[in-house]
């Protein structure tokens, strides 16, 4: 849902302009240092982008879906690891808060999500638990009004950066599925809250993940998302419905970006006495690449305004994510290629993207585990309505 | 003090013109429209002159077709209080403008007028001038330095030969240079809120102003395509056709 199509332009010409002013230029300097540099930090708090889907009543902008995907597509035309680093604020290290947190929570966490000056990270994950996230092992045992945590959290998005995270551990170990799990804030500085040094990643260098490690931590109760204990692990499953509308569309932005470069260099770049654009094999591939960034942009953009709608998008989330991030690959891979040598070669940045949007197959869901989810779906909905 | 600041909308500086195959104008269909440059740093000073106390409010006017109210809208997003809209489907010359922002001065009554020193479209640079003329005010013109003090403007200007310095009684015309200041990004939650700031719409009639064309655009050609450039082997080669071949030195 677009509620007014002239601010959203605006926003969208802002968005647009700040990525191809100030972000693209500090790319390469981004990946060298693996650092964001504070002065871009801060033109980003200062731009509003971390409060894109926090509700206005919390000092955020409140986007609907459809609104939020297409800043993401244009968020897409630069490194993703500047998106990384506001995007969770917006969806994983936030969502838990708005979809299911309690008035209080509320209150107190997202004004200053909304405004970057805490950063939010979303800890599932474990070293024996990732595809197979229900079956996570860390525990919160109630003792008076606390609860303590013990377990390892892994692969982190923004760990290094964040002041709270929302955590996904056992308070039933008597049940050992999803209904044993439930949700909490953590602060930071809370005592027993171990953070590890930052991953050594393939790439998206300027964004960081760790493991969080968690010893005799004391949470206090009223941290408890929503109050109520077993729901973690539903409100988890809803963050991730949201998260992977979100990745598709910037895996679009990212594979509109890499699409451009491949369809300049291949105007300028002449063999055999003509630019190779004017090669049918070259043409192919551009061809190809367009036409599957364009059903991806619609599918992203129809599941975002379905879930807008209030429809349950467990379905059409993981055909978006799918094929957006299987589409984006492909995409990077023909960027390389069109590219000839300079394709492997750091300083023409494609092979950097190439590096940078492998992530996005693997994270929130594997291909493999969207596979399952849509299969799932069809088989449930035959089996009711065959 | 109100200030004035007239915004106009062009062709995006980023887009690629391309002159219509019948030479009559430049191809506008479908293609990105954005502020004037020079304009953005007519809004960036006003706001700066507000924030610092000099300025109560900021009024951005903008002259044409209705699409200029997204033009309008992003100045609100940047800091403007309210728009004007002199809404007409006329070709716009800057003398039907500079009536037009006349007829809009005398109705608001501003301490100060800041505009552009041209757009970017059409590179005219005469519209601040011919209002300061109208209006029989004074004026400063590629303005890179803005003082208020006391009821007097002082301002530094970008001439042939350096700088010179102005000094003018209020009110009066201002037109910017590009290093008078470097514009902010409207922040996203103020865009949000723009949507909420008015925007009055006039005509030109209603102005009582005649905006009929006084100019006939004959011919609008592409710039001659830049030939090949020559790879030179040494300093000594290329001081050699400098010499004898481009005779410049
Ligand atoms: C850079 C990065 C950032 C991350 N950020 C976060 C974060 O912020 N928060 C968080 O909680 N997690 C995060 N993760 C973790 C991420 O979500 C997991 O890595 C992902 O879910 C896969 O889990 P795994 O790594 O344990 O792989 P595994 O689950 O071990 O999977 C290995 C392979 O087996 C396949 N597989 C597994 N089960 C099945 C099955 N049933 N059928 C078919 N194939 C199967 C998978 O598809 C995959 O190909 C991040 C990971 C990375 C790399
Ligand atoms: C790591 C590395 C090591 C190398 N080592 C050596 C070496 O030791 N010695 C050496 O001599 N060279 C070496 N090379 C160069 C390598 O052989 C060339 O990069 C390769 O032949 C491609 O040429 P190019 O980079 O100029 O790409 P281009 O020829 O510009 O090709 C760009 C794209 O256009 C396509 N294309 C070009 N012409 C056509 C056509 N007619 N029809 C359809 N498609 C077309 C290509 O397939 C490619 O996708 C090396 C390159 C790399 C990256």
């Amino acid at each position: 849902m677009v509620r007014d199509q002239e601010t959203l332009s605006l926003l969208l010409n802002t968005v647009a302009r700040f990525v191809r002013e100030r972000l693209v230029p500090a790319e390469a300097e981004v990946a060298r240092t693996d650092h964001i540099p504070e002065e871009i930090v801060a033109e980003m708090r200062r731009l509003g982008l971390f409060g894109l889907t926090i509700p206005e009543e919390y000092g955020g902008m409140g986007l609907t879906m459809e609104e939020e995907v297409q800043v993401y597509f244009e968020m897409g035309h630069t490194s993703p690891a500047f998106r990384s680093y506001f995007g969770t604020n917006c969806g994983i290290g936030s969502q838990a808060i708005v979809i299911d947190g309690t008035p209080e929570q509320k209150a107190r966490y997202l004004p200053r999500l909304a405004s970057g000056e805490l950063i939010g990270s979303f800890a599932l994950t474990e070293p024996g638990a990732g595809s197979d996230a229900a079956s996570l092992k860390t525990t919160a045992v109630r003792e008076g009004d606390h609860y303590v945590l013990n377990g390892t959290k892994r692969f982190i998005t923004n760990a290094p950066e964040a002041g709270i995270f929302t955590v996904m551990a056992r308070t039933d170990p008597m049940k050992k599925g999803a209904d044993g799990i439930s949700a909490f804030i953590v602060e930071r500085d809370t005592p027993g809250l171990w953070v590890g040094p930052p991953d050594v990643k393939m790439g998206q260098r300027g964004a960081h993940t760790a493991d969080v490690v968690f010893e005799n931590c004391r949470v206090p109760a009223e941290n408890l998302i929503g109050g109520v204990e077993g729901q973690g692990f539903k409100t988890a499953m809803k963050v991730l419905d949201k998260g992977r509308i979100a990745i598709a569309a910037t895996a679009v932005g990212v594979a509109e970006r890499m699409l451009q470069d491949a369809l300049r260099y291949a105007c300028e770049r002449e063999q055999f006495g003509k630019p190779i654009a004017e090669f049918q094999l070259v043409q192919a591939m551009l061809a190809d690449s367009q036409a599957e960034i364009y059903a991806a942009r619609c599918m992203v953009l129809d599941a975002a305004r379905r879930r807008d709608a209030g429809e349950n998008v467990n379905l059409q989330a993981a055909c978006a994510k799918m094929f957006a991030t299987e589409m984006c690959g492909r995409v990077a891979d023909r960027a390389v290629q069109i590219h000839g040598g300079a394709g492997y070669m750091a300083e023409y940045g494609i092979e950097r993207f190439y590096r940078d949007v492998r992530l996005f197959r693997i994270y929130e869901g594997t291909t493999q585990i969207q596979q399952l989810v849509i299969a799932r779906n069809l088989i449930r909905k035959e089996k009711l309505y065959g | 003090m109100k200030i004035l600041v007239p915004v106009k909308r062009v062709v995006d500086y980023n887009v690629k013109i391309r002159v219509k195959p019948d030479g009559s104008g430049v191809d506008t269909a479908n293609v990105k429209m954005s502020m004037n440059p020079f304009d953005e740093i007519a809004v960036e000073e006003a706001i700066r002159l507000k924030e610092a106390g000099v300025a109560s409010e900021v009024v951005a006017v903008s002259c044409g077709v209705a699409q200029c109210q997204e033009t309008l809208r992003a100045a609100m997003a940047m800091g403007a209080d309210r728009g004007i809209l002199v809404q007409t489907d006329v070709e716009l010359q800057p003398l039907a403008v500079a009536k037009l922002l006349k007829a809009v001065v005398e109705k608001e009554q501003p301490g100060l007028v800041i505009a552009g020193k041209q757009a970017i479209d059409d590179d005219a640079n005469q519209t601040g001038q011919m209002l300061a003329a109208l209006l029989g005010w004074p004026q400063a013109t590629f303005a890179s330095k803005v003082v208020v003090t006391d009821g007097k403007l002082t301002v530094t200007r970008e001439v042939d030969g350096g700088l010179e310095t102005l000094e003018l009684p209020l009110p009066a015309v201002i037109t910017t240079d590009l290093r008078l200041n470097e514009p902010r990004f409207a922040t996203l939650p103020n865009i949000m809120k723009a949507k909420k700031k008015p925007i009055d719409t006039l005509t030109p009639e209603a102005l009582g102003v005649d905006v009929t064309p006084r100019l006939a655009t004959l011919k609008v050609e592409e710039p001659p395509k830049r030939k090949a450039g020559v790879m030179v082997g040494s300093v000594d080669e290329l001081i050699e056709k400098l010499r004898n071949e481009a005779k410049v030195i």
